[in-house]
């Protein structure tokens, strides 16, 4: 009987997250105020729904009375969240708060599945971070002197990584993280944040030749900080992020050319001189002929994404932690084990959802410092995106980066919610110039 | 700066970005579905995917019949609940349908996926469902002939080897005989002897595709194949005078028994299988031609089979001593082949030089006999050129007119072939060898034969091709 529950929830978890997906679009279609906040209560509906669902079958598969605790605080919790966010900042994007939540959701269920301890910390660090960074649109809508300090952006952040090239830990090979009191921390994902600020201070003051010059001169350094630590997904991501500010700050296509010229050529140059390259690559393209050491991963991710099929396992159906590291870099494929490839895909198309609206949002600011800020956050929140699906599917290679709000790192949870609180910052900042705007035509 | 002018190329610049990264995110996606529709299949039926495994606790394993619906395999469900896998001809399929209890072998692992895949219609499933019922799973038919398998298998007798026959035009594998073999259904009883016993004996060791032997005379083909590409118009017009012993500086060549051949056309020579002849044309080859020969039929190359096979070894280079070209050249030496790679070279000549790729599995039906998979012939590449096939073709059927093959010479089908008697250590009987097809103008089946320390080939292989030939021709 058990099994007809849960093959009957499968479908309706699956259902839900389809119907969440396609208001997360249809919320476009309607212009007034009323209609969208409509759309997003009902949002709220199914991802409450889908919620509870996914842990009813998490606590009958379990029969552990702490999954009901536990799932009772993260229903305070998002109730609180998505409550306070409309009362605090009159003027927040719901959807944004919405999709927040739902991907927040999705890794909250894979997790407790994996494991109930990461996932209770992974809980703990959400709430930290939730309270951490309120702060922050409130921050921006007063403090406008943030374009005027890119070389305290450049330096710390430069500073930071050669701190974790320098002592970091290592970990399958590469380092990341440094501990402090006890606490391991991974830079990179702060430098993330800093590092668009620098950038979109500098083409603030100017974008003439010696601007660019300088400016791409730090964006190097950071880049080779990173990959003499092998953190090689941190460094694309720089990398990429790096060029796409470039070309929208000037406008110039040689630019554009010529940083995806560099990037083929840095490609190929890290293939020749560096065996970790190598090794990831060919895992790549034939991960099949070592399928017990360098494939295993990969491999272990397409038996896991293939044997779920459309429609997935169901929860705890299928073996998803035969996947090194599964929690981290390969959550995306134990969504797709046991929720299926629907959900996955609609997990994706929330996350392509979430780059659209921060295009938007960059599109209608008229300040090139924010403006260029919020390009820079989306373009980075999207290939992170791409880099970390794509490995997990064998789209391109692995290159382990994780997914935002979904994958289970305390740091990437942290740094996602800022970069999530800056874009809140500068919509909240938009709408209440636009209101201000109306009223005084409107006197 | 809050007041500033936008540039109106600033956003157009950022459309640009955005497009590209959705053009790429578009390109995931699709790659993302294209993947579990259409590839995943493949993939996932994969002795490392432990997956499959948690399938059968709701699914009953499918069966495996013959070409003619005849039950290799099966699973029987007692009273208790507990499942048997029976295969109801023993030993006679053990290798090529294999074992699902200690591990996967055959195709038992080849179907894993299959037969434990459902395809009863969804008002049964949701009634099995709901009344904890396991669904039953798919059938898979394979391309193997009952009763060509139980002639093979009665010819080899009690010595050990294999054969395999298949179909030159599609590369359907009819049979694939190994003995000696086990038992499978009393497989985990008898598990401690079948790996402990003696390597001759080896009895889990599929010979047909896994058993690398010497080739002796049957590598003629490959010699005689280099030599007719290095003289493509000129090369009949060789000849040779046989003593029963080739001396070459201070090495003697023998044939077989020490026969003496006399004077020898190359047609006849071959026909003959005349050692000397064919080692002192060895010696006129361009070593580096024929290493690269022998690459091109997939010697040292992975085979296309989809089952578990070794592969095949060639190391003759360019600077071998006359020795290892006195010996490369009648299949002595180093040279390593399995039945199974022997077969194949023998069908793609028997196919105009087109290679099919082999393959077991015909379709999968579900378990009311709906057809959920078909697979159809596939062709490998070629391996020579028609010319090359037909000229070597006109070759092997003189063997069996006039030469080694007389056993297989009858009025009522017209084989070509080649023998061998492969010498492996001094002071053994020597394997024994023997590789056709039939008929000789439209090829139906190629039949590869190896009989381990039993004599020559034209004696003893042949024969087991014969009964084997009989009985497909006499239907």
């Amino acid at each position: 009987m058990i099994n007809v529950v849960i093959e009957i929830s499968k479908y309706l978890i699956i259902l839900l997250m389809l119907v969440y997906t396609y208001w997360n679009f249809s919320y476009f279609r309607f212009g007034e105020e009323e209609r969208r906040r409509r759309v997003c209560r009902r949002q709220n509906a199914a991802m409450f729904l889908l919620h509870f669902i996914a842990y009813l079958i998490l606590y009958l598969k379990t029969e552990d009375e702490r999954i009901v605790l536990f799932y009772l605080a993260q229903v305070v919790f998002f109730a609180a969240y998505v409550g306070l966010s409309g009362i605090f900042y009159r003027n927040v994007s719901r959807l944004l708060v919405n999709n927040m939540c739902i991907l927040l959701c999705v890794g909250f269920i894979i997790l407790t599945r994996l494991s109930f301890v990461r996932a209770v910390r992974q809980f703990l660090i959400v709430a930290v971070s939730a309270l951490v960074t309120w702060i922050i649109p409130f921050v921006m809508d007063r403090v406008w002197q943030l374009c005027r300090l890119p070389w305290l952006y450049g330096i710390v952040g430069l500073g930071l990584l050669a701190v974790v090239y320098g002592v970091g830990n290592n970990s399958f090979g590469a380092q990341l993280s440094v501990t402090v009191a006890g606490v391991a921390f991974q830079p990179s994902e702060f430098v993330k944040i800093s590092f668009v600020f620098f950038v979109a201070a500098m083409y603030y003051r100017s974008t003439d030749f010696r601007t660019v010059m300088a400016t791409t001169a730090v964006a190097a350094a950071h880049v080779l900080v990173l990959v003499c630590s092998r953190d090689l997904g941190s460094a694309l991501l720089f990398f990429v992020t790096y060029v796409a500010m470039l070309f929208v700050a000037t406008s110039n296509y040689l630019y554009l050319l010529a940083g995806m010229a560099g990037g083929c050529g840095a490609g190929m140059l890290a293939y020749a001189l560096f065996s970790h390259v190598r090794v990831r690559v060919e895992a790549w393209i034939n991960p099949w002929a070592d399928i017990d050491n360098r494939g295993y991963q990969i491999t272990q991710s397409l038996f896991a994404i293939g044997t779920g099929g459309w429609f997935g396992m169901g929860l705890y159906q299928g073996m998803p932690y035969r996947i090194p590291v599964v929690e981290k870099d390969f959550a995306f494929a134990a969504i797709s084990e046991e929720l299926g490839g629907v959900f996955a895909l609609c997990v994706l198309l929330v996350c392509l959802g979430c780059f659209l609206q921060f295009v938007m949002l960059a599109g209608r600011m008229q300040a090139v410092f924010y403006k260029l800020v919020a390009f820079g956050l989306a373009v980075e929140y999207m290939v992170q995106v791409i880099l970390t699906v794509g490995g997990v599917i064998k789209f391109i290679p692995s290159t382990g980066v994780t997914l935002p709000l979904v994958s289970y790192g305390g740091s990437s949870i942290l740094s996602t919610f800022i970069l999530f609180g800056v874009m809140q910052g500068l919509y909240i900042l938009k709408e209440n110039e636009e209101e201000y705007e109306e009223r005084a035509a409107g006197c | 700066m809050k007041r500033e002018q936008p540039d109106v190329r600033t956003n157009r610049s950022m459309m640009l970005v955005t497009y590209l990264l959705v053009a790429v995110f578009v390109g995931m996606v699709g790659y993302f579905g294209y993947f579990l529709q259409a590839e995943s299949g493949h993939v996932i039926n994969n002795s490392y995917n432990a997956r499959l495994d948690r399938f059968a606790d709701r699914i009953v394993r499918g069966q495996i019949l013959g070409s003619d619906g005849r039950m290799l395999a099966g699973t029987q469900t007692g009273e208790d609940g507990a499942e048997v896998r029976v295969y109801p001809y023993g030993s006679l399929f053990a290798h090529v349908v294999g074992y699902s209890d200690r591990g996967k072998t055959g195709l038992e692992a080849l179907a894993n996926f299959y037969l434990l895949s459902s395809h009863v219609n969804l008002v049964e499933k949701t009634i099995n469902e709901l009344s904890g019922v396991k669904n039953i799973g798919d059938n898979v038919i394979t391309t193997l002939d009952v009763d060509l398998q139980q002639v093979a298998w009665d010819a080899l007798g009690e010595r050990n080897g294999a054969v395999v026959v298949m179909e030159p035009d599609t590369g359907k594998i009819l049979a694939m005989v190994s003995r000696p073999s086990f038992d499978p259904n009393t497989l985990a009883a008898d598990w401690d002897s079948l790996v402990s016993g003696d390597s001759t004996q080896a009895r889990l060791l599929n010979r047909a595709a896994q058993g690398v032997y010497p080739p002796g005379s049957t590598f003629k083909l490959v010699t005689m194949l280099a030599y007719i590409r290095e003289h493509p118009d000129t090369w009949p017009d060789m000849e040779f005078d046989c003593s029963g012993q080739f001396r070459h500086e201070d090495y003697t060549i023998s044939c077989y028994h020490g026969n003496a051949h006399g004077h020898q056309t190359i047609r006849q020579a071959f026909a003959n299988s005349c050692n000397g002849a064919f080692a002192s044309l060895g010696l006129r080859l361009n070593l580096a031609r024929m290493k690269e020969l022998t690459d091109q039929l997939l010697f040292n190359a992975e085979l296309p089979l989809a089952f578990a096979y070794s592969k095949s070894s060639y190391s003759m280079g360019a600077d071998a001593g006359s020795w290892e070209i006195l010996q490369t050249s009648i299949g002595q030496g180093s040279t390593q082949m399995t039945p199974m790679h022997n077969a194949m070279i023998t069908a793609a000549i028997a196919n105009g030089g087109v290679l099919m790729k082999p393959y077991l599995v015909d379709r999968v039906e579900s378990a009311a006999g709906e057809v959920w998979e078909k697979f159809l012939p596939e062709s490998s590449g070629s391996l020579m050129s028609a010319r090359e096939a037909q000229e070597l073709s006109g070759l092997m059927r003189q063997v069996v007119t006039e030469g080694t093959g007389s056993a297989v010479r009858t009025d009522a089908y017209e084989v070509a072939g080649k023998t061998g008697s492969a010498e492996f250590e001094t002071g053994k009987e020597t394997h024994a060898w023997f590789t056709g097809f039939a008929p000789v103008d439209h090829p139906e089946i190629v039949v590869t034969v190896v009989v381990e320390e039993s004599g020559s080939g034209g004696q003893v292989a042949a024969p087991v091709a014969r009964s084997i030939f009989d009985t497909y021709f006499s239907r």
